[in-house]
């Protein structure tokens, strides 16, 4: 029994993290995650093993993440290099690229095309103002902005934007990239930014504005790596430089929102000609299997974990004192923060950056204060006399624990450990976030592509999910809980 | 032959309130000595003293000449049997598996364990198919005959009881004092007793230790008590319950 759980215990922390293929990163959009994709067909053709962690997050993310060898490229582009990486917009290709290796890093050659940032309205509403370049919305404060959450804090967005051209708008809003779409088209907001390839741009008849004053920067697409990306792997990615021009870019973008499907369109980069039905993508319950596996091991071992150092920990609160009292107390304080901001604070941290440990190291802090709470609480309600025959009947401390407290407060324990169980496995869905998979992946891209039916094949397991856990518990308790407890 | 259990000055405070003010007393061997005085006069307090269950502040308590370290507390308690009001059972062990909880513990072989078990059924008349039942499954009176075995299970050299039939009805309580007072003589077993009942402690002690506030009013047979108070209190506590019970 003993061996079997340091087993768990080990695939707990080791297991997901085994082999060793290239890792392609992407960020949280469409384009990017097409990129990805094309990247790792590229190196998978060239015989090297690769692997794609879609939509891991934005720009600083995936930079920490590839500094920090959790991932060996990701799809980039020039003006973010310079405005958000070097933090300095006059840099020059040259001094981008030692700038770059300092940090072990290499770009390649740009792909092609230039994707950059844009305002973009609805067609009626720029003909009924007459808007057509950015500096004419000085002219309309009343227009609602939404803006996305990275485009808000860049050095090339919003705040440098709004003061260049003198931008008096009150009306700004945060809102995630493929809803702010859904936004403006159904009349939320006015104005928002979009990149100059979003295939929305044309699906929607929208305007791009004409950026009159040249604010924004150059967005070449490139590829940035690892200097010790294996020779094979950097000369399949260096074929893909000069290979797509924004025509085909839209286009592949398109495909992919068309078809919610990021494999099939990166399949129609590599074959033209192919009609696009004739690739078929990964069928669901392929899908659907490998989310839930992966959401199952997130929640799994975080609970498994939580129990492992929750019972124990609530062993010590049950005898009070300031131990008791701090312990608690930390277990309060963690499940305070929110899970988001979990997730967002452990990435930075070089043991956990972008991977499914840092989503069970998560989602463990979150499983501890219950199973703590409730293991103190249980130990503390047994009767002082039981208490007492037990050190009278001359037992050792361990036994007495072992042999009759733990067992009397079972039942508590277990419904800490119930709670925590679902807790987790809802909470697991924002693992998605830092690329860790699991169900939250489809709601995830459902959220970027702003289609329902994808949100649903994440959101209605995850929710099954979390019923059959809680009926599995009710069923665990008639099996751990002594008969004798249950009369 | 010395006393089983010696206190010599032994004195306990809770909060600054003397439980106990210092104390003599010695617990005879073979015989029945019961602990009785109206509530908070200090007989629990002095029973949980000679358990170990607490410490006493001052004085020392000595068991077969010699006192008990800490030590060596485990290895004492094992040889002491302790029944209370309630019983005090596990509530997720069966009947059987709280009174062989202990043998268990121990490693006792199982055929002597089980040989065991049916002595003590027979001397506590508890009924044998009531074995596997849980706590919550059997009477009161059941429970504490439970309870007793399990205390005596180790064939303790010392048997202490607190309040053992306080929560039983009547008749109950009748059957199981009549039961106690063959297996004390039976067993010839060295008791302590706690109770606050004049009657009980009458029938079932040979010498009854009558408390007051934190201290011994007297120490003596029913006869003597009864006969020659120490003071007042002694004389008012007998007549008070003698009124209702000739003795």
């Amino acid at each position: 029994m003993k061996r079997l759980f340091a087993g768990f215990l080990f695939a707990a922390i080791c297991g997901p993290i085994t082999a060793k293929p290239v890792i392609v990163g992407s960020k949280k959009f469409t384009e990017s995650y097409v990129l990805g994709e094309i990247a790792k067909r590229a190196l998978t053709n060239a015989g090297v093993t690769a692997e794609h962690r879609q939509g891991m997050g934005g720009t600083i993310i995936l930079w920490q993440a590839l500094r920090a060898g959790q991932i060996d490229l990701y799809p980039e582009y020039t003006g973010t290099i310079s405005e958000e990486i070097l933090k300095d917009r006059n840099v020059t290709l040259d001094e981008m690229r030692s700038a770059l290796s300092r940090s072990g890093v290499g770009k390649t050659n740009d792909l092609g095309f230039n994707n950059t940032y844009a305002l973009v309205m609805r067609r009626s509403e720029t003909q009924r103002l007459r808007i057509q370049t950015i500096g004419d919305l000085r002219n309309h404060p009343e227009l609602k902005f939404g803006l996305t959450h990275e485009f808000l804090d860049r050095q090339d967005g919003w705040q440098p934007l709004a003061q260049r051209y003198q931008l008096q708008s009150q009306q700004v809003v945060g809102i995630d990239h493929g809803l702010g779409y859904a936004a403006l088209q159904n009349g939320s907001i006015d104005v928002k930014d979009a990149y100059s390839t979003d295939a929305k741009i044309a699906e929607y008849d929208l305007v791009a504005l004409e950026d009159d004053l040249k604010f924004f920067p150059q967005y070449k697409a490139v590829f940035l790596y690892r200097l010790n990306l294996p020779p094979a792997a950097l000369t399949a990615l260096r074929k893909l430089e000069g290979t797509l021009d924004e025509k085909r870019m839209i286009q592949l973008n398109a495909e992919a929102e068309r078809t919610k499907n990021y494999d099939r369109a990166a399949a129609l980069y590599f074959q033209p000609n192919e009609s696009t039905s004739a690739t078929s993508g990964e069928p669901l319950s392929h899908k659907l299997t490998r989310w839930i596996t992966r959401h199952l091991e997130l929640a799994g071992f975080s609970l498994l974990l939580a129990v492992i150092v929750g019972v124990p920990l609530g062993i010590v609160a049950s005898r009070g004192g300031a131990v008791g009292h701090a312990i608690l107390a930390f277990a309060g304080i963690v499940q305070t923060i929110p899970s988001l901001a979990l997730l967002a604070l452990l990435v930075p941290i070089p043991f956990f950056g972008i991977s499914p440990r840092t989503a069970i190291t998560a989602l463990f802090l979150y499983g501890l204060l219950p199973i703590v709470r409730n293991t103190a609480t249980g130990l503390q309600d047994i009767a002082p006399s039981l208490r007492e025959s037990a050190v009278a009947l001359g037992l050792e401390p361990g036994a007495r624990l072992r042999k009759i407290y733990l067992p009397i407060a079972s039942r508590t324990i277990l419904a800490g450990i119930k709670t925590s169980a679902v807790i987790n496995v809802g909470t697991a869905t924002l693992a998605a976030l830092i690329g860790a998979g699991g169900l939250g992946e489809p709601i995830l891209s459902g959220l970027n592509l702003n289609d329902h039916a994808t949100i649903l094949q994440g959101a209605i397991p995850a929710a099954l999910l979390a019923l059959v856990v809680q009926w599995l518990f009710d069923l665990l308790d008639l099996i751990l809980i002594p008969k004798g407890l249950r009369l | 032959m010395s006393a089983l259990v010696q206190l010599i000055g032994v004195s306990k405070n809770y909060d600054g309130a003397a439980a106990l003010a210092p104390t003599d007393l010695e617990i005879e061997r073979g015989k029945t000595t019961v602990l009785i005085g109206p509530s908070g006069c200090g007989k629990s307090t002095l029973l949980r003293l000679i358990i170990g269950l607490i410490e006493p502040d001052a004085g020392s308590i000595l068991f077969d000449g010699a006192p008990v370290d800490a030590k060596a507390m485990l290895q004492f308690r094992r040889r002491v049997g302790y029944v209370i009001q309630e019983g005090g059972l596990f509530p997720h062990f069966t009947a059987r598996s709280n009174v062989l909880l202990m043998p268990r513990h121990l490693r006792k072989p199982e055929t002597e364990m089980n040989k065991r078990l049916g002595e003590l059924s027979e001397l506590t008349r508890f009924p044998t198919d009531a074995l596997d039942r849980y706590p919550i499954e059997l009477s009161g009176g059941q429970r504490q005959r439970v309870s007793l075995m399990r205390a005596l299970v180790l064939s303790p050299q010392l048997l202490l009881l607190d309040e053992p039939l306080g929560a039983l009805d009547p008749l109950v309580r009748a059957a199981l004092q009549k039961d106690l007072k063959e297996i004390f003589a039976q067993l010839q077993q060295t008791t302590v007793l706690v109770t606050h009942d004049l009657v009980e402690a009458a029938y079932l002690g040979d010498k009854i230790v009558l408390m007051h506030e934190g201290r011994i009013a007297q120490q003596d047979s029913i006869d003597d008590l009864r006969d020659r108070p120490a003071n007042d209190f002694v004389s008012e506590f007998i007549n008070a319950q003698r009124s209702l019970v000739s003795l």
